[in-house]
């Protein structure tokens, strides 16, 4: 599915990501764990394409194409997706409108024709039990005035209307209370699928009990230091990042 | 204003000009002529006009016409179609309820009231106006009467160097209510002059949309004169989507209790072109409400100007006065010039003003791009998000369904 080879990226001059190496199949869910700082929110912003941050080294190798090349839209078309770390609100811009535009902005680029009313409005209702968001909320501008959770549920709902191939969580499990987490997790654990993969960038293992992952990744000081399975994970939870610190820091 | 030693360049501007031989007041036509020949075009150095520069405008060399062209094509499907072509009034319909009159066909007590509110004094476009008005429409929305269809007045220029002023006089009888559509289209390097006064009688409701939709190289000077009386409603909604230089000078006079006031405006500017919006409201009485918005979307180099006066008279109490000016500058070389000013003289008011200039959110167009919407629809539908506030004023369906259809054509808005 997607293949990052030797990832070099900075942003104003500062390098973030020093040689990140890492291959997502499809069927899997991969949880990329480490401290503040270690580039988890660099590494999902160079993916979808975010022009402050330069790739000094490396390939990203999406299913065959360069991603690298492509722009924030065609990449999207292509079949990635971001679930943002901070949903931006859009003032006036109704979330129906907006999903219309980018699904057949996306059947366009794929030579399809633009899906009917009639059929969207039924995938909205479909899509939007999935994650127990208020159908209500559709129709409201996107993101403005939700709630932390309805922010992230919106984030599922938008993947699911959209369907990915490869799907990133940024911290979606980031001050969501216990209700919320389960609803999101219940809603990418229903949409995954053997022809499709996510990767779930995480601070807390809580998130890992309820989206099971395939590896767990460490992340630390812009490579990935450590991988393993879903024991990985309890073992960060439970020790804490600065073993990891303690043995790779030495390395520089 | 200095008193010129040469031959100034208004005289020069008006050489071509035809007297008019309408019956508007003699004394009226020979105030516009002293005020022609005491002052010129009005420069930056003068306070209404600190950011909007008229020489391009003063070195048009340009004359009245007689050509009535050919027939113009309405935006909407009501069949009540006035239409006004190089300053020629056209076609009048017949309206039940409403008594619509060319000024050369009204009576003298009905030509009383045609320039009652405007004032000539130093005001050269006012004068222009008045001296060199071919025609007019009187338009008298009679008592009671509900009118059910729009009123489109089509104003176009068909050839170019044309001036064309031109005047309308609106009155909404008492208990009547009527909704007019003013459309202004036209070619290149011609200067549209209308003047259109409004009385809105007790218990009267009027609704005005103005689309200002002329060329890229026209020049455009309105003034819109207002007068409520107690109890009534009037509304305005001008959109200005195109022409070299518009400039809208909007001032209501609110003499009675009870009424309500709403201006809304928006204007969407491309490389080269100039809005300006000069509005007045003057509260006279206690227990009215006024509401004013107005929004912008600059690009190229473009200037917009924003100038809102509200004034609340002593013992007007009461009055809820709102005013708020917004604008989205797309590019570095585009400027906004706003300034909401507020003259309050009563005590027991509720008033209150806003104004922002700002760029696109890149946050959000980043978030719409990675949804897979292309950068260019993402502006798309941000701009449209930002009007939409405005366009949502309008209350008849079949108009913000043509401006949308416009701004498709226009600005490659996505529906």
């Amino acid at each position: 599915m997607i293949k990052i080879n030797n990832l070099h990226a900075s942003i104003d001059g500062k390098e973030i990501l020093k040689g990140l190496t890492l291959e997502v199949k499809a069927g899997e869910i991969h949880a990329i764990m480490g401290p503040n700082g270690a580039g988890k929110s660099t590494l999902s912003s160079v993916l979808a394409g975010r022009e402050e941050y330069e790739v000094t080294n490396g390939t990203v190798d999406f299913d065959g194409i360069n991603l690298l090349e492509l722009s924030t839209e065609d990449r999207a078309r292509e079949g990635l997706f971001l679930a943002f770390q901070y949903p931006v609100e859009i003032p006036g811009v109704s979330n129906v409108n907006f999903l219309r535009t980018a699904l057949n902005e996306i059947r366009t680029y794929k030579g399809l024709e633009p899906i009917s009313a009639k059929d969207f409005m039924t995938m909205v209702r479909e899509k939007s039990d999935l994650v127990e968001l208020d159908s209500k909320l559709a129709s409201r501008a996107v993101n403005e005035g939700f709630s932390g959770g309805e922010k992230k549920r919106n984030e599922i709902f938008q993947m699911a209307m959209l369907e990915p191939k490869l799907a990133i969580l940024d911290e979606t499990d980031s001050g969501l209370d216990i209700d919320a987490l389960r609803i999101v997790a219940n809603g990418v654990n229903h949409l995954k699928s053997a022809e499709n993969a996510t990767i779930v960038i995480t601070h807390y293992q809580r998130l890992l009990d309820y989206i099971v992952p395939d590896f767990v990744h460490v992340l630390y000081d812009g490579r990935i230091v450590k991988t393993g399975t879903k024991e990985l994970a309890l073992e960060l939870e439970e020790k804490g990042y600065d073993w990891i610190k303690d043995e790779f820091s030495t390395v520089q | 204003m200095e008193t010129p030693t040469h031959v100034s360049k208004l005289t020069q501007f008006t050489s071509d000009f035809k007297e008019s031989d309408l019956l508007i007041s003699n004394s009226l036509r020979d105030i516009s002529r002293s005020v022609l020949e005491k002052n010129d075009f009005p420069t930056t150095r003068n306070e209404s006009w600190k950011y909007t520069r008229l020489t391009k405008l003063s070195q048009l060399n340009l004359c009245t016409s007689d050509n009535s062209g050919s027939p113009v094509k309405p935006p909407l499907q009501s069949p009540f179609v006035i239409s006004v072509v190089n300053g020629n009034v056209v076609d009048v319909p017949v309206i039940p309820g409403v008594k619509i009159l060319r000024f050369s066909e009204c009576s003298e007590e009905q030509l009383l009231v045609i320039g009652k509110n405007v004032v000539l004094e130093n005001e050269v476009f006012h004068a222009l106006n008045t001296l060199y008005l071919k025609e007019g429409v009187f338009i008298e929305v009679q008592e009671n009467q509900q009118i059910t269809h729009a009123i489109q007045v089509i104003i176009e220029s068909q050839v170019s160097n044309v001036f064309c002023p031109i005047r309308m006089v609106i009155v909404s009888k008492k208990g009547s209510k009527a909704h007019v559509v003013q459309h202004f289209s036209g070619v290149h390097s011609t200067f549209t002059l209308p003047i259109t006064e409004c009385y809105v009688e007790q218990n009267a409701h009027l609704e005005i949309d103005k689309i200002q939709l002329e060329n890229s190289e026209s020049f455009h000077i309105a003034t819109d004169q207002v007068y409520q009386e107690r109890d009534s409603y009037f509304k305005i909604n001008t959109i200005s989507l195109s022409g070299k230089l518009i400039r809208n000078n909007l001032n209501v006079l609110v003499d009675g209790e009870n009424c309500e006031t709403n201006l809304n405006g928006a204007y969407l500017l491309e490389d080269g072109q100039l809005v300006d919006n000069h509005t007045v409201v003057d509260h006279l009485k206690p227990n009215c409400t006024s509401n004013e918005l107005y929004k912008g979307v600059l690009n190229g180099k473009s200037i917009g100007v924003f100038n809102g006066k509200v004034f609340v008279r002593p013992n007007a109490q009461k009055i809820n006065a709102f005013q708020s000016n917004a604008n989205v500058l797309l590019s570095d070389d585009a400027s906004m010039n706003s300034k909401p000013e507020l003259e309050i003289y009563a005590d027991d008011v509720k008033c209150s003003h806003g104004s922002t200039t700002g760029q696109m959110d890149e946050e959000a167009i980043f978030y719409l791009r990675a949804r897979g919407i292309s950068d260019k629809s993402a502006r798309a539908l941000m701009t449209q998000a930002f009007i939409g506030d405005v366009l949502n004023k309008i209350d008849n369906g079949e108009v913000s369904d043509y401006v949308q259809s416009k701004l498709v054509e226009l600005h490659d808005w996505v529906i």
